[in-house]
């Protein structure tokens, strides 16, 4: 970009500076039942469509399967979400008022959309009540951080996220200890510390054993109703087992959507995916 | 830590002036000295510690900071010296007389009175840390390469310093002290004195260090030395909590630079030679590394280990000490504190076997 189009770009008519996010309206309104929109969004990387005018909606409280094969884009798509990507065309917004495309990603992840990454990030050397702790929502400047005593209300907070995450054997023990997927249970809790009303969560059974993604199911399924959950995974057992409604993406658009067995006998999934 | 700091801040004052010199348990003053200038090291070594233990930072030019706390210390000393330098000047110190300076700089203006000079100590390091961790830690600089403009800082303050026309002494530095605070410097008591307030400082330094440490922003630091995106992730300003452990620690650094100076009568440029930096984390290494008792081990016990050699075998010293820190490195990663952990647990695993092996015939 040459400096001319960078300013024309910094002075244009929509545009919103950080200094006047306070006066934007940044509640969420999910008053028609609709949390996450993304409409005719396109994403290209050097000429290739990686997103092409997908429309996805997720339901407030919903858990939503998305799956789909390898490079259909269910990455990409969180990456627009979370405000990692920015889309060629298209909008998303969050609830209703809240337009995604003009947050940063600290800006979002504050807003309450919360993101598990494919490979697991724990801090390895604090215990899992600390890691914990960290994630908690609150103020993380740096002198509010140096003084913060934990509170009783705070203290209950983790040791029922504990409790979700079935790790209270594990409250003292270094995250760096634990098995990769105790690992992965502890980075959700890890989000639910933050209270986001949008969980995405990306292949968070790969390299699980069955009784892992069994309990990663219950755990899944136990989140329905207080949060809005979006799951992208492969294993279609584990998908089968938690799953109400599941999309499926191709090629960076929607090709189905409905329950599984809908989605299952759909001729067009079982050529590209199912059939596999 | 603190109990063996507090014995020996008693034990030894009362060795230098109760005890007879003819007993075998008189502590001389040079002794004194030598123990007070250690202790100096150790906070320094501490402020290292508490930037590249908890927060990852690896600083080679801690030694920087150091160096401006130690001048600022050495320019109130040198004006306390008054009209009884060589040139006999009511105000300018012999080497601006030397220089033919017709009046003194404007920023050595203020530094003849204590207050002044203790609180730049602090105040010009810390500026100088802030200045430099703001542009690098926006930056995300990281790793080596943070590493490496440390370095560079810190030669470039050499350069600057062994300039006469920058107005602190050139290569000569600042020296010929005669009183701090109007008690002589050469005194016993205002020695012991000296040896107190590193002792207190080291004290009042390494409890700060440890309530950051222990607190929730200690953790932070640790979560951004091992996963610093992650840290970002989940809503902290990495680059703020870096700015002010940073900022801190190089306060420290000064704290120890303004004691150290008075007690070894000289201040020059060579205090920033980039080798010093290097140094110092090597007795952090070998104390091990983010226990903070363990930086003031490895300070006082390298040290003391450089002081026999270099009177004993002068070129083996960097020999000795690169050999020291190669052996730490491979047996000992976790330092002289990692070994002392080492046997805490080989001994709790031993001791309910303990007694009935030697019961047995
Ligand atoms: N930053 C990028 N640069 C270039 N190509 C990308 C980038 N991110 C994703 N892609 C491409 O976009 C397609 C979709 O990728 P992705 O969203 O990761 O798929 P999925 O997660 O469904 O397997 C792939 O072909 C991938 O190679
Ligand atoms: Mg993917």
């Amino acid at each position: 970009m040459t400096p001319v189009e960078q300013l024309r770009e910094s002075m244009r008519k929509d545009r919103q500076w950080s200094f006047m996010y306070s006066m934007l309206d940044l509640d969420l309104d999910v008053s028609q039942g609709v949390i996450l929109y993304l409409e005719d969004v396109s994403v290209s990387f050097d000429g290739f469509k990686a997103i092409n005018n997908l429309n996805f909606y997720v339901n407030a409280g919903e858990l939503r399967c998305v799956i789909g094969p390898n490079g259909a884009g269910k990455t990409t798509m969180m990456d627009i979400i979370t405000g990692k990507t920015r889309p060629d065309t298209g909008s998303a917004y969050f609830g209703r008022t809240i337009d995604l495309l003009r947050l940063s990603e600290p800006e979002i992840a504050a807003l309450g959309v919360g993101r598990k990454f494919q490979k697991p990030t724990v801090f390895e050397s604090h215990s899992v009540f600390e890691n914990l702790e960290l994630a908690m929502a609150g103020d993380k400047r740096v002198f509010p951080t140096l003084f913060a005593r934990l509170g009783g209300e705070q203290r209950d907070r983790i040791h029922e996220v504990l409790g979700i995450i079935g790790l209270q054997e594990q409250t003292h023990r270094e995250a760096g200890a634990l098995s990769h997927g105790q690992k992965q249970w502890l980075e959700i809790g890890m989000l639910l510390m933050q209270d986001p009303h949008l969980l995405l969560v990306d292949e968070p059974v790969a390299g699980m054993t069955h009784q892992e993604m069994d309990r990663t199911a219950e755990l899944l399924l136990s989140l329905e109703g207080k949060h809005s959950v979006v799951v992208v995974e492969h294993d279609m057992d584990f998908v089968r087992s938690i799953a109400k409604r599941v999309t499926v993406l191709h090629q960076g658009a929607v090709l189905a959507e409905g329950s599984m067995d809908e989605v299952q006998n759909d001729p067009r999934v079982v050529e590209v995916y199912l059939g596999e | 830590m603190l109990a063996v700091l507090l014995v020996v801040a008693v034990v030894v004052p009362i060795l230098n002036l109760v005890v007879p010199e003819s007993s075998p348990w008189h502590v001389s003053t040079y002794t004194v000295t030598l123990l007070g200038k250690y202790l100096t090291y150790a906070l320094l070594a501490v402020a290292v510690d508490l930037v590249w233990g908890y927060l990852g930072i690896l600083s080679l030019g801690h030694a920087a900071f150091f160096g401006l706390g130690g001048y600022a210390m050495g320019m109130y000393l040198m004006r306390q010296i008054g009209d009884r330098g060589v040139y006999g000047h009511p105000v300018l110190p012999d080497f601006m007389v030397f220089l033919n300076w017709p009046e003194l700089p404007w920023f050595w203006h203020g530094f003849d009175l204590f207050w002044f000079a203790a609180l730049m100590a602090i105040l010009v390091p810390g500026t100088l840390a802030f200045i430099f961790g703001y542009l690098a830690f926006r930056s995300r600089v990281t790793g080596v390469y943070l590493s490496i403009m440390t370095q560079a800082l810190t030669y470039a303050l050499m350069l600057a310093f062994f300039r006469n026309e920058m107005g602190f002494g050139g290569n000569n530095g600042l020296t010929d002290f005669k009183d701090i605070l109007g008690f002589d410097l050469k005194s016993d008591a205002t020695r012991i004195g000296l040896f107190l307030a590193s002792a207190g400082a080291l004290a009042l330094g390494y409890l700060a260090c440890r309530w950051i440490v222990t607190s929730r922003l200690g953790r932070v630091a640790v979560a951004i030395r091992d996963a610093e995106a992650r840290t970002r992730f989940i809503g902290y300003r990495v680059d703020r909590v870096k700015l002010a452990i940073f900022t801190f620690s190089a306060m420290l650094a000064g704290v120890a630079g303004a004691l150290y100076v008075p007690q070894v009568g000289i201040i020059n440029p060579g205090e920033f030679s980039p080798l010093n930096s290097i140094e110092l984390v090597i007795w952090v290494a070998i104390g091990g590394r983010a226990t903070l008792y363990g930086a003031v081990i490895g300070a006082i016990l390298v040290n003391y280990g450089k002081t026999y050699f270099t009177g004993a075998f002068p070129e083996a010293w960097l020999f000795a000490l690169g050999a020291l820190f190669v052996v730490v490195t491979l047996f000992l990663p976790k330092g002289i504190a990692g070994l002392v952990g080492m046997i805490r647990t080989w001994r709790r695993s031993r001791s309910p076997a303990g007694p009935r092996a030697e019961a047995a015939p």
